[in-house]
């Protein structure tokens, strides 16, 4: 069974649609990237799985973990407190705003095993903290345990962040853009970490980025996401080579620094991706489209089988 | 001619003190740093944080004194020049920076951010070149009566374009303009760098941690570490048969999908 199954979820605003039927599942111990620009809904869907949606947002659909017995959408703020950090951990991108700053690094990975009660007592919690940072790799463990996260350097804070998100073990970690504001070499040995240490324990990792190169690099299977729904599904394999929804395609193209036009400038998706609420009727990509036709006027659904999916009249490549 | 010349250049800061007897120690942000860079040179400066290049930059734009070497701006040298007579690089002399959100005025309009430096000049028909400006970075005119917050980051980084563009400089100075962007944003700005660098003839130095980004818009390249040029030369030999070590590391860590795909062939 799947660690995480997100069934048609559904959030809005007012009325306004931010997410639409977005379906899927995470299974154990596997990596799989949501991607999209940014107002494509994919933050605010991690939001979601992890119940931390602010109270103006409607949700409708159903979340579930394997290992809890109620649905995370419509669960109280009690239950929820249970799961989170426990069963589901998040990995933010801004490790200096997710962190204690008047907090030493190591009592703030203590503190997530005694709220949880995996840890019988306060020294042993801190035990288990040093051992944790000790496999982030962070240098001379039990010294950093006592350090203040200014005292750290962006990539080390991250690694900070990690351990507490796998000190109890979660059956589902969520990484929401967790190596973009960092270096280039230490991005490089975060990702190398976050594979091994949910390949280790065969935590599922939903991984959201924008970053298509880090996806190819971290993850085995890809969400593509616009305009709040999800437009193409797949092995990371397939869905990078052979795309057949034309956003796809455009992400491919524009990230692409090695090929251009015969002017020698980078591909793109032509316009910008509208505010909220502003998406066309039909097919949300329509308006960006350079294959849209007549049929795009009614929304296409996501046709599923074995995993591969996509959301497409006049999918790239022709129908398949 | 060069439009300019940096020699030797270094600059030592000072930690702010932690103790009352040992004063804060010296951090050598830049040592001895030199290049040309004739005019229309399209200059890229690759490292990672740490490495020097906002020091760089901001000694480029006369933001902050050298503590030795010089820098020279279309044969005049700059360093410790007062403000009063540096006008003339306040001209020349343009900066976007890789934060469009904190560097444009929330409370100001596009219009008046994109006008500020044409009255400071004098300039004698503001509106008229808004209209030129707004254009040119593929904004719509209807945008002049907006803010900053009603606008996409992409679209930000156009307003800050079009702000820098504004005075007519000769030198336009980009430090990391587009790392805060989405990939497909990303590319649209970077053609719209290309596109305006060679319509309005300019001399670009561009800084970013990103040599993939840098080779693909700039023909010369220094890669920086520690305070120094570890590596300088053309763009595209660089990025192909990188000499330094350090420079083969930076350009390993950057994930290309090119790269990433092939643990999959």
């Amino acid at each position: 069974m799947s660690a995480l199954t997100v069934d048609s979820l559904e959030l809005s605003v007012a009325g306004i649609p931010l997410v639409t039927g977005v379906s899927f599942t995470v299974g154990a111990g596997e990596r799989v990237g949501l991607i999209g620009e940014s107002g494509s809904g994919k933050s605010l869907t991690a939001t979601a799985v992890m119940g931390l949606l602010p109270d103006e947002v409607d949700a409708a659909g159903s979340v579930r973990l394997s290992d809890v017995d109620h649905d995370l959408v419509g669960a109280t703020e009690k239950q929820l407190a249970r799961v989170r950090g426990r069963r589901m951990a998040m990995v933010f991108q801004e490790p200096m705003s997710a962190l204690n700053p008047s907090m030493r690094v190591g009592d703030q990975v203590a503190e997530i095993m005694l709220i949880h009660g995996t840890r019988p007592d306060k020294a042993t919690a801190r035990a288990a903290a040093v051992e944790l940072l000790g496999q982030v790799r962070l240098p001379e463990p039990a010294e950093t345990a006592r350090a203040y996260p200014h005292q750290l350097s962006g990539g080390q804070r991250q690694r900070v962040m990690l351990a507490i998100a796998l000190a109890n073990d979660p059956a589902v970690l969520i990484c929401d853009e967790p190596t973009t504001a960092l270096d280039v070499t230490v991005q490089a040995r975060m990702l190398e970490l976050i594979r091994t240490a949910t390949e280790e324990r065969g935590t599922a990792l939903l991984f959201i980025t924008h970053d298509l190169a880090v996806v190819a690099q971290t993850c085995e299977r890809v969400l593509v996401m616009y305009g709040g729904r999800l437009v193409e599904t797949g092995s990371v394999k397939e869905v990078f080579t052979a795309p057949k929804h034309p956003y796809t395609r455009g992400l491919l193209d524009a990230s692409d620094l090695e090929a251009v036009d015969e002017h020698g400038r980078l591909r793109t998706i032509p316009g910008a991706v509208p505010g909220a609420g502003e998406f066309p009727g039909g097919c949300v990509f329509r308006n960006r489209c350079t294959d849209a036709t007549g049929d795009c006027a009614e929304a296409p659904v996501l046709s599923e089988v074995d995993d591969r999916g996509f959301a497409c009249w006049n999918p790239v490549g022709g129908p398949a | 001619m060069n439009v300019i010349e940096v020699r030797d250049l270094h600059r030592v800061y000072r930690r702010p003190r932690t103790s009352l007897t040992v004063p804060g120690t010296r951090v050598e942000a830049l040592r001895g740093v030199s290049f040309d860079l004739p005019r229309q040179a399209r200059f890229g400066v690759v490292g990672e944080s740490g490495s020097g290049k906002s020091t760089l930059i901001r000694l480029l734009a006369a933001l902050d004194k050298p503590t030795s070497g010089t820098i020279s701006f279309q044969g005049k040298d700059i360093t410790g020049l007062p403000e009063r007579r540096l006008k003339f690089l306040r001209r020349e002399l343009q900066v976007v920076f890789q934060d469009p959100m904190g560097s444009l005025d929330p409370r100001m309009r596009v219009r008046d951010i994109i006008c500020e430096p044409l009255v400071a000049q004098g300039h004698s028909d503001p509106a008229g070149r808004l209209k030129e400006l707004l254009d040119a970075v593929g904004l719509p005119q209807q945008s002049a009566d907006r803010f900053p917050h009603q606008f996409s980051g992409g679209q930000r980084q156009r307003i800050s374009i079009a702000r820098a563009l504004a005075p007519n400089p000769s030198v336009l100075v980009a430090d990391e303009p587009v790392s805060a962007l989405d990939v497909s944003v990303r590319a649209q700005i970077l053609n719209l760098l290309a596109d305006l660098v060679e319509r309005f003839s300019l001399t670009l130095v561009f800084v970013s941690h990103d040599l993939s980004v840098v080779r693909h818009v700039c023909d010369t390249v220094a890669v920086m570490r520690s305070g120094e040029i570890v590596e300088m030369g053309a763009a595209e030999e660089i990025y192909e048969s990188p000499q330094h070590s350090y420079t083969r590391e930076l350009i390993a860590a950057v994930p290309t999908l090119r790269t990433a795909m092939r643990r999959f062939a």
